[in-house]
């Protein structure tokens, strides 16, 4: 039942990232894509919560936490350059 | 009995993702899109995060998944606010559909700016 409701949640997943992904590519505006690529960095900690559930390493979890962390990182960064560009 | 909860959870989880995209997709502007990613998009990384929890049986698991889900809510408003200002203040993210712009007068006489 798991392993269903896994495959689901998935392919869901997958569609979102793929939304996730045409919005980064279409932009417009570096201030779209780097929301978009922070919500693309949700989804995979999100997938990577899933396959720990469904194979029951723990490996995931550190993993989870290093991109859960890079995404807000990257984040900051970007907005940082954003603002100090000319306006 | 906890296999159905966590199967529930992760695929409302997984289906408030799809929401937060499809939202990116449909708005109109920065600040709207803003609004869309990143709160469903949080909800439903505690939904599958809880569920994921659920389902794994070692010990130190669920201080992880609750360390993921506190940095989430600490620096998701961060980065968000972080994004919103530095969009505003380069002028021409709103949306033409826009009527109230409270932030006009402050993005004119902002120092930052007017140095430049």
């Amino acid at each position: 039942m798991i392993q269903i409701a896994a495959l689901i949640a998935l392919g869901l997943l997958a569609v979102a990232a793929l939304l996730c992904l045409i919005r980064m590519i279409r932009g417009p505006g570096i201030a779209n894509r780097i929301v978009a690529l922070d919500t693309l960095l949700l989804m995979v900690v999100s997938g990577l919560a899933l396959q720990a559930a469904i194979t029951g390493e723990d490996t995931y979890l550190d993993v989870m936490v290093v991109a859960a962390l890079l995404a807000f990182t990257g984040t900051s960064m970007v907005a940082n350059f954003i603002e100090r560009r000319r306006p | 009995m906890i296999e159905p909860i966590a199967s529930v959870l992760l695929v409302a989880g997984a289906a408030l993702a799809l929401l937060a995209a499809i939202g990116l997709q449909r708005f109109e502007d920065v600040f709207a899109r803003m609004h869309a990613a990143t709160k469903p998009a949080t909800l439903g990384l505690i939904l599958v995060l809880s569920g994921a929890g659920l389902m794994l049986p070692i010990p130190g698991a669920v201080a992880k998944l609750v360390l993921v889900i506190l940095l989430q809510f600490i620096t998701a408003p961060i980065a968000a606010h972080l994004v919103g200002r530095a969009a505003f203040r380069t002028g021409k993210e709103l949306s033409p559909e826009t009527f109230v712009d409270e932030g006009a007068e402050y993005i004119n006489t902002h120092p930052r700016l007017i140095e430049e």
